[in-house]
């Protein structure tokens, strides 16, 4: 665990006042506030510091131990517990944030100089929980039916429905499966990313599937029957006669679910990748031969 | 008819020791609605997080109005912008080979 300086993370003096370090800290926090930087880890992680760093320079208090023993904080606790004997200490309020997402993820070295709780305010205000995010990843597959999964966040287990069709990158609320609300205010809200994986050889944008399909020189030339796979199993279809390579024909309602809409389907885009033949016998060349002095 | 879950203004001003002029002047500028019945000022359910999260910009992070106004324009162009790189690399996928 190494020692932390919040003067250099707040960018102020050792003998900085305390409207100084409002000041840098509100400066930063503009800069960094995760309600500034949406879906930004890395901005959450600097407003971490950045508040634990105001949590303990802001109060007089903190701000002494942190002074007095700095790089020998590790002994901190061992003197503090001596000066207990002697006199109690009473807490003093700060101007902090308070807000939902940020406030309560405070490091090992503060945790070990200040305790646990030390980073709690005393207001009584009803402040709603922390939203909590996490990931889901499927298959296209898995994504293709609506199916019941069971997830554990924050050690709590949720079965939740994946109705079919979610998409990749789909970001769903689950209301009230956040962090607990404190002094009865509500709990936050649980945001799951759907993460899609596609291994298979349709290739999809929104409820349309697209996929390429290998077709035999003589059945484009003269037309015939061919059996095509879908997600929904095979499908016949009709090839016309002299049909051309990079012909897309459009299968209605062979594509991927519509997200909440029971029974509806996108369509599945084939394209038609005619395949010229290799290897010819001598035989299949003469007739290739007569073919080319036929032609007009 | 859904039920909408309204929370009395007074009731929010208390309880994150702000001052009600705060509630109006965001009303004013278009940020949040305000339900008026018999007098007394309520803001729906669904608009709490945002409500708080202005309270945050003012109070603690020292924006003025003009600035939350900016700044809750700039974020939904942002979350536009998320949506659409999203809808982007979900289309890209169509011409990359997995």
């Amino acid at each position: 665990m190494a020692f932390i300086d919040y003067y250099q993370i707040l960018g102020i003096d050792k003998t900085a006042t305390p409207k100084v370090i409002k000041d840098a800290y509100r400066k930063l926090a503009r800069k960094y506030h995760p309600d500034l930087n949406p879906n930004n880890q890395d901005a959450k992680a600097n407003f971490q510091q950045i508040n634990e760093a105001n949590e303990v320079l802001s109060d007089p208090e903190k701000r002494k131990k942190y002074d007095q023993y700095g790089n020998d904080w590790q002994h901190a606790n061992e003197f503090e517990q001596q000066k207990q004997q002697q006199a109690q200490s009473s807490r003093s309020q700060s101007g902090g944030f308070s807000g939902g997402q940020n406030a309560g993820d405070f490091s090992d070295f503060f945790e070990s100089m200040f305790g646990g709780n030390a980073g709690g305010r005393s207001r009584q205000a009803k402040y709603r929980g922390e939203d909590y995010t996490t990931e889901i990843h499927l298959q296209l597959l898995e994504a293709y039916k609506t199916h019941k999964q069971t997830l554990t966040v924050n050690g709590r287990d949720i079965r939740i429905t994946i109705p079919a069709g979610v998409e990749n990158g789909q970001i769903i609320k689950i209301a009230g499966h956040g962090g607990p609300g404190t002094n009865g205010g509500p709990n936050g809200d649980l945001y799951i990313t759907f993460s899609v994986a596609n291994h298979s050889s349709f290739k999809r944008l929104g409820d349309n599937l697209f996929a390429t399909i290998d077709l035999d020189i003589y059945t484009a030339v003269l037309g015939g029957e061919i059996t095509v796979d879908t997600l929904n199993g095979k499908v016949k279809l009709k090839v016309k006669p002299e049909t051309q390579n990079g012909t897309k024909v459009n299968l209605k309602g062979k594509g991927f679910p519509v997200y909440k809409n029971e029974g509806r389907f996108g369509d599945l885009q084939i394209t038609y990748a005619i395949k010229v033949p290799t290897n010819l016998t001598d035989k299949q060349k003469a007739l290739f031969e007569e073919l080319r002095q036929t032609k007009v | 008819m859904k039920t909408k879950y309204l929370i009395a203004i007074d009731d929010f001003c208390a309880n994150h020791h702000i001052d009600v002029s705060f509630i109006s002047s965001l009303q004013k500028t278009g940020l949040i609605e305000i339900t008026t019945i018999e007098e007394s000022g309520f803001i729906e359910a669904d608009q709490l997080l945002l409500l708080e999260k202005y309270v945050r910009f003012y109070y603690e992070m020292d924006i003025n109005l003009e600035g939350i106004e900016t700044v809750t324009y700039l974020l939904q162009k942002i979350n536009s912008l998320q949506h659409e790189i999203g809808t982007l690399n979900n289309r890209l996928r169509l011409y990359e080979s997995e």
